[in-house]
């Protein structure tokens, strides 16, 4: 093409509606007729929608106890001192009083909280083995690299499960105890440590290695527990559905939080008289505290809550649903304004001509 | 087409000889005597190179080309940071679009290769016809070697550059068109060398024993200079001369000839038609320079976060516990790295992570943009003339949005502003006007019935004056049957590379001098008594620009008599002269020879020739002119033809203040350069009295002031220019220049054509660098369209050769007005919203990964998965504005053209100043901000569902919500910017959405073996089964969006209004109807 003349155009260019660029189009213009009515509507719809998240915020009830121990805070200072500096701290227990003064609406929900402690940290949140915890037992034996220092122990076992993450379990475990009438005995509330995991992470991201014989000990076998853990992976629950990489507990914890301060589900209480929820009395909840926090000055908190349709308690987004309704509608009004002045100027103008 | 694009290497064969002034070429590569040692030299076989790669080299080649690109260099060096530095995101994520850019660009340009190849391939691989021993032998073009004696056949072309040695006829002549060389598609005639003529058969060819000497290859078509030296039987060498009329161009076609010999001298890539095809240089549109000067902002931008993340790094760090708490220890190898190492490689880590700030799919869909856009000009049937059965033709598309940007244009006359169909309206013979037709001495009546002149002229003056009509020029005659003496005038069609000798035969025809034909040399001519007269032709004198001039120089039958006609073209007024000369010998310089024929002439006659205005050719101009252009006519013509036509197509109104500045108002006083001088600053002190504001408000200024036209001619402009070793010349010119760039229009007449290219640099180099945009259509022109910012070419009368060398061609001048205001606001407006668009919806979509960093202990953590990063712009987001950039008219394309003012709007890049920039950046970091900190504070509590369980995990919110956000957000944020929806528009915008949707779950929804994290499994399902997701959702979408909409609401409110103040808008005569439209 390049030594010969161009042949491009020597027809006549064809006559549809794309090649000259005349497509039927809509051509919508945002002007103050259609905005108008468009601001108000959305205002109303955004106050409405407001006030309804923030009442059934406001229904959720949630009581939370910080439990770190700082010296003066409560019973579990003594805790948090005799751990202080020693590793593995000795165990140690405390407990969190408290009264309900009215029935406390179920389904209520127990998590624990930590601030402070960066999960989401680079370093941290890469240092697990997916292939190990999906069961391989290839990745059993030989962790990712990702996983040191927690890749190998100091015997050169390898670790399972390997990691960072791993490692750091959070191993505080509370109960909850009943006191239906003053100075009647403490009953132990049941909790549901089951289904606090998502489905999928439980049934399919993480497995078991395959049993050996019949046993999850022997398929462990040859395999170190992560330094910190006191007991090994298949010990952690004698419930077989729950245990080893399925331990949903272990598996809420893999599952790595977005920011420093995070939550966690410990429980749920929704067993015998409880389903309903807590009836008043007193209750405490009896706190075995391991987990060590002061050391990187962070916070522990047990938060007990309830349940609605848009989740957790959260009066921001009612809040600011109401704030953006009524600065749609305040918008809309001075647009009326200067829709109208500009308006009768107009209208003054076509008068002069 | 590509030949922008194409460079073919030349050095192949450059490398093998030293540029001596001359090669030798041995005609049939014989040897020319025994004793001589026949030395053979190596020139480069016929073999044409277009294309730049071949199959081996391509993938290095064109590699390496890419990345000399610094975008492609930036995102190479990110990949091997990734690859080499242990980085957040893998290098999948800036390697995959990469690969992604470089393969798509890799493809078109194969592509393009590919065709070069095969047009090559098609040329090379041709049959050609060698004399080889006596024997015709069949071979391909290629294996043309220099030397060869290559037989070529009637309406071939000839396959390389080739001496021509005969032609089957006896006086050895040929007849040749270059319509593809330079697009004059008459017939040529060349030469053999008289010594060569008889040897027309194979066998005759093979016992000539020459040699040619001639000059090394250079690119001038109609300069050639040689010798052949041809040795007969052992005598002495015979020589002869050989010029350009020997020699047949390669791409050239043979005539009306059955077939020639001849030697082929120049091959392959020394061609003349290959040298001239090379080194087009580039053009570079205004927007591509604001896109790198935006990207280097970015680049600021990047390295400051970079910077600012690696300190604050540090600085948190210094906390030990925040260093390294006992959950997350680090490893021996760490611990013991030196930690300015550390802090290099952090740094790296935070570059790569925010290296998506830099669009690195921008440059691929700014060319995809650009290519595909270009469409719609060739497309336009509006640019289609049913005359020459052609639309309009784009040579590159990389400068589609100058012709947004114009502030200068630059146009021919003849053949531009007009139409150059001469029409010979009457004459003037001896002092006496003739008007109409000549009535007939012997009562003959004529086709055209009226005849009106005054009074008649000498009967032997008038036809010889008719005579002289009918013989000079280079008509040639079309017939349908071959016309032997057979009067058919009515079957005569004339063809010429110049309209207006054909104005003047026809003319003469009118009045009984029917020209009808060349045969052998000799012109016939059938003169008022129908009888034939024959003359034949000593020589040419051909017209050029120069001399303004052609002569003919023939020989009447009787023999005794040269009769030297010749004739001055102007435009409305022709002069002929008559002379009797003798014909000196024709080796002294030409030159002197053409001037020393052309003195001493008398004058017989004029003739009076019109041209015609082209087709709203008017309407046009006042468009450009209301549009804000400025408009400058350049032309070759004398200035009161130029002027008239100036007036005529409304470029001076009747109320302009001609200001001039032409040798007339300067020759009469003693020193020329004193009164020029005077003149200056006479017309400086006028304007800058009228316009004491800055050039700024000069468009609106035009309504309230006197109007100013200039009117210089090329010898005062020399004066100016050219008068260097005057100091004061500088001044000269910046007075010269003031004065222009207060002058509505300028007319130029009596240009050279270097002098255009001289005036459109100029120009162009003016403070704040106009873009200026050159029109024209003939050879002439061909300097100030290559000049210009903007090239367009006139598909005319006069050839190809603007077309070819222009970046846009179109039939006829009044196609400009569409193609600038429409097409070029249109490509403008497009574009820079591209661009800003691209910049906007990277820095919102790298933003919150910026913020996170401070939630995160600064530690390289991604907010987004990387398959999100590397589809973010390549699927999730590309698509929508591209359809945008091709099909948005955010004014109608009939408003546009029909309203000029609109073109105003836009110039002076105004959409890719610092403030729509600053807008859109700020824009971008609102949105930023509200997505990060919105989803910070909507999740503040844990769950977010009703079954309790906490969602807030890493992976959930962050990637989730933000970048759905921000993908939603910049596809709403371009729909709100969208004026014109085609149903392409909404395919793509919620196509995108969707497809979004869809990804999620796709890759969500599988545990991917490949991946080492499987963080996003089931995470977008999980979400999206809360309520207070959507809720939060919607929500911070309407924030983003919000003020941008209260913006437009606010500026359609004022729009409505706006159009009550009269706008201060330059009002032109025709436009006054639009105007009270208004008011």
């Amino acid at each position: 093409m390049t030594w010969r003349a161009a042949t491009r155009g020597a027809h006549q260019p064809d006559n549809t509606a794309f090649t000259q660029q005349r497509l039927p189009a809509w051509q919508p213009l945002l002007s103050a007729g259609i905005a108008l009515p468009l601001f108000f509507c959305t205002g109303l719809a955004f106050i409405g929608l407001g006030l309804g998240l923030y009442y059934t915020s406001n229904g959720i009830k949630e009581l939370e106890y910080d439990y770190t121990g700082n010296p003066g805070t409560g019973n579990c200072s003594v805790c948090a001192a005799v751990g202080q500096g020693r590793a593995p701290p000795p165990s140690c227990s405390c407990a969190w009083y408290f009264s309900l003064p009215e029935l406390f609406q179920g389904p209520v929900y127990l998590y624990y909280e930590l601030s402070n402690f960066y999960q989401n940290n680079r370093r941290y949140s890469v240092s697990r083995d997916n292939e190990q915890l999906s069961g391989w037992p290839s990745a059993l034996r030989n962790p990712a690299n990702e996983c040191a220092p927690y890749q190998r122990s100091a015997t050169g076992l390898p670790i399972a499960p390997c990691g960072a993450i791993a490692n750091s379990l959070f191993n505080d475990s509370f109960s909850l105890w009943h006191q239906r009438r003053p100075g009647g005995p403490y009953v132990e509330v049941p909790l549901d440590r089951t289904g606090i995991a998502w489905w999928t992470d439980y049934h399919v991201k993480f497995r078991n290695p395959p049993l050996v014989n019949g046993s999850l000990a022997l398929a462990f076998q040859g395999t170190a527990p992560p330094p910190n853990w006191r007991r090994p992976v298949y010990e952690l629950s004698p419930d077989p559905n729950n245990t080893g990489f399925i331990n949903q507990d272990f598996v809420v914890w893999m599952r790595i939080a977005a920011l420093p301060t995070f939550r966690k589900l410990y429980s749920r209480i929704r067993q015998g008289n409880y389903s309903a929820g807590l009836p008043r009395g007193s209750y405490f909840i009896n706190i075995t505290y391991n987990y060590p926090v002061r050391a990187f000055g962070g916070h522990k908190r047990i938060i007990l809550s309830s349940i609605s349709w848009m989740g957790g308690k959260n009066p921001f987004l009612g809040i600011a649903y109401l704030v953006v309704g009524s600065l749609c509608i305040l918008t809309g009004f001075v647009m009326l304004v200067v829709f109208i002045r500009y308006q009768d100027q107009n209208d003054e103008d076509e008068d002069q001509e | 087409m590509q030949m922008a694009s194409s460079s073919p290497s030349a050095s192949e064969c450059a490398g093998e000889e030293q540029r001596v002034g001359t090669r030798t070429v041995f005609i049939g590569n014989h040897p020319v005597s025994e004793t001589e040692a026949y030395i053979a030299q190596h020139f480069c076989d016929n073999r044409i190179v277009s294309s730049k790669y071949t199959l081996w080299n391509f993938l290095p080649k064109n590699l390496f080309e890419q990345f000399r690109r610094i975008a492609n260099f930036y995102f190479l060096i990110i990949f091997l940071v990734q690859v080499t530095v242990d980085t957040p995101t893998s290098p999948v994520t800036s390697g995959l679009p990469l690969f992604f850019v470089i393969t798509v660009t890799a493809i078109k340009q194969g592509y393009e290769d590919w065709l070069r190849h095969r047009a090559d391939n098609e040329v090379n691989k041709s049959t050609v016809y060698i004399i080889e021993n006596a024997k015709r032998v069949r071979k391909e073009s290629e294996k043309i070697k220099v030397g060869d004696v290559v037989e070529v056949h009637a309406d071939e072309t000839f396959p390389c550059d080739l001496i021509l040695l005969s032609s089957g006829t006896s006086d050895g002549t040929c007849y040749v068109t270059t319509a593809s060389l330079d697009g004059e598609s008459n017939c040529k005639t060349h030469y053999a060398v008289r010594d060569t003529i008889a040897l027309c058969t194979a066998e005759a060819i093979n016992t000539l024993r020459a040699a040619i000497e001639c000059e090394q290859p250079q690119p001038d078509l109609y300069k050639f200079v040689g010798r052949i030296n041809i040795y007969s039987n052992s005598l002495e060498a015979v020589a002869r001369s050989l010029g350009p009329e020997n020699l047949l161009l390669k791409g050239a076609t043979l005539k009306n000839t059955k077939k020639i010999y001849g030697v082929a001298v120049y091959t392959g890539m020394e061609t003349k038609m290959a040298l001239n095809y090379q080194g087009k240089s580039q053009k570079r549109s205004a927007v591509e320079k604001s896109i790198n000067a935006f990207l280097i902002v970015y680049l600021f931008i990047l390295l400051t976060k970079a910077a600012v993340c690696t300190t604050l790094k540090y600085v948190w760090q210094s906390n030990p516990y925040n260093d390294e708490p006992w959950y997350n220890q680090k490893t021996q190898k760490e611990r013991e790295t030196l930690k300015v190492l550390k802090m290099f490689t952090d740094f790296l880590s935070f570059m790569v992570l925010f290296n998506f700030i830099i669009p690195v799919s921008m440059y691929v869909t700014v060319e995809m943009q650009k290519f595909l856009g270009s469409f719609f000009i060739s497309w336009d049937k509006d640019f289609y003339d049913e005359e020459i059965n052609e639309g309009a033709l784009v040579n590159t598309s990389d400068l589609n949005e100058e012709l947004g940007q114009v502030d200068y244009v630059f146009t021919d006359k003849t053949g531009t502003l007009t139409e150059n169909s001469m029409e010979f309206i009457e004459c003037c013979i001896d002092g006496h006007k003739y008007k109409g037709v000549i009535e007939e001495v012997d009562g003959v009546p004529q086709t055209d019935g009226s005849l009106t002149y005054f009074d008649k002229a000498d009967k032997n003056r008038e036809e010889l004056f008719l005579r002289a009509l009918c013989l000079c020029h280079t008509v040639e005659v079309k017939t349908n049957d071959a016309v032997d003496g057979a009067t058919q005038a009515t079957d005569l069609t004339y063809v010429s590379s110049s309209p207006d000798e054909i104005a003047l035969v026809k003319g003469a025809k009118k009045y009984g001098f029917t020209f009808l034909g060349t045969q052998n040399g000799y012109m016939r001519v059938e003169n008022q008594r129908k009888e034939t007269e024959e003359y034949e032709l000593l020589h040419t004198l051909y017209f050029d620009s120069v001399r303004r001039r052609m002569s003919v120089i023939v020989k009447t039958q009787t023999g005794t008599h040269f009769l030297n006609l010749n004739f001055s073209p102007f435009l409305f007024v022709r002069q002929l002269i008559e002379a009797k000369m003798a014909l000196q010998d024709r080796e002294e310089k030409m030159e002197k020879v053409f001037d020393d024929i052309e003195t001493n002439m008398n004058l017989i006659g004029a003739t009076a020739v019109e041209d015609k205005l082209q087709d709203q050719a008017a309407e046009t101009i006042e468009a450009l002119h209301a549009a804000g252009l400025k408009v400058w006519v350049l032309t070759g013509d004398k200035m009161e033809t130029a002027k008239s036509t100036c007036y005529a197509c409304r470029l001076f109104q009747t109320s302009t203040e001609l200001l001039e500045l032409t040798t007339k108002t300067i020759e009469d006083s003693e020193r020329k350069e004193d009164r020029l001088h005077e003149l200056l600053i006479e017309y400086r002190k006028k304007l800058l009295h009228e316009f004491p504001k800055s050039t700024r408000s000069l468009k609106k200024a035009w309504t309230e002031h006197q109007e100013y036209g200039l009117i210089i001619d090329g010898s005062t402009l020399s004066l100016i220019l050219n008068s260097s070793q005057d100091y004061s010349s500088n001044n000269y010119k910046s007075i010269f220049l003031q004065i222009c760039m207060k002058c509505t229009a300028v007319l130029c007449c009596r240009m050279a054509p270097l002098q255009k290219a001289q005036i459109v640099r100029m120009v162009k180099n003016l403070k704040g660098s106009p873009i200026t945009l050159s029109i024209g259509d003939g050879a002439n022109d061909v300097s100030m369209i290559l000049e210009s910012h903007v090239g367009i070419g006139i598909k005319g009368k006069e050839g190809r050769h603007a077309a070819r060398n222009s970046d846009y061609a179109v039939p006829k001048f009044k196609h400009l007005k569409k193609l600038l205001l429409a097409h070029g606001h249109l490509y403008y407006v497009r574009i820079a919203h591209l661009v800003q668009y691209f910049f906007y919806k990277n820095l919102c979509f790298i933003l919150p990964q910026f913020l996170y960093q401070f939630f995160c202990g600064f530690s390289q953590q991604p907010l987004y998965d990387a398959a999100y990063l590397t589809m973010y712009n390549i699927c999730f987001t590309s698509l929508p504005i591209l359809a945008y950039s091709l099909l948005e008219q955010h004014i109608n394309i009939d408003t546009l053209t029909s309203d000029p003012r609109l073109y105003m709007k836009i110039t002076g890049n105004a959409m890719l100043q610092l403030g729509p920039f600053l807008y859109w950046t700020f824009l971008a970091a609102f949105e930023g901000t509200v997505f990060f900190f919105g989803t910070y504070f909507l999740f503040q509590t844990s769950s977010l569902e009703d079954n309790g369980k906490v969602n807030r995990t890493y992976g959930a919110i962050y990637f989730r919500i933000s970048i759905y956000e921000s993908s939603c957000v910049v596809s709403l944020q371009l729909a709100l910017d969208t004026r014109f929806w085609t149903w392409i528009n909404h395919f793509v915008i919620w196509g995108s959405l969707a497809f979004y949707v869809f990804f999620s779950f796709f890759w969500g929804g599988i545990i991917w073996p490949f991946l080492k994290q499987q963080r996003m499994y089931f995470v977008f399902a999980q979400m999206l089964s809360s309520v207070s997701t959507w809720l939060a959702i919607v929500f911070l979408i309407f924030i983003s969006l919000f003020p941008e909409i209260l913006l437009i609401v606010l500026k359609n409110v004022r729009r409505r209004s706006a159009r009550n103040p009269n706008l201060e808008l330059p009002m032109l005569l025709s436009y006054k109807h639009i105007d009270s439209g208004y008011t």
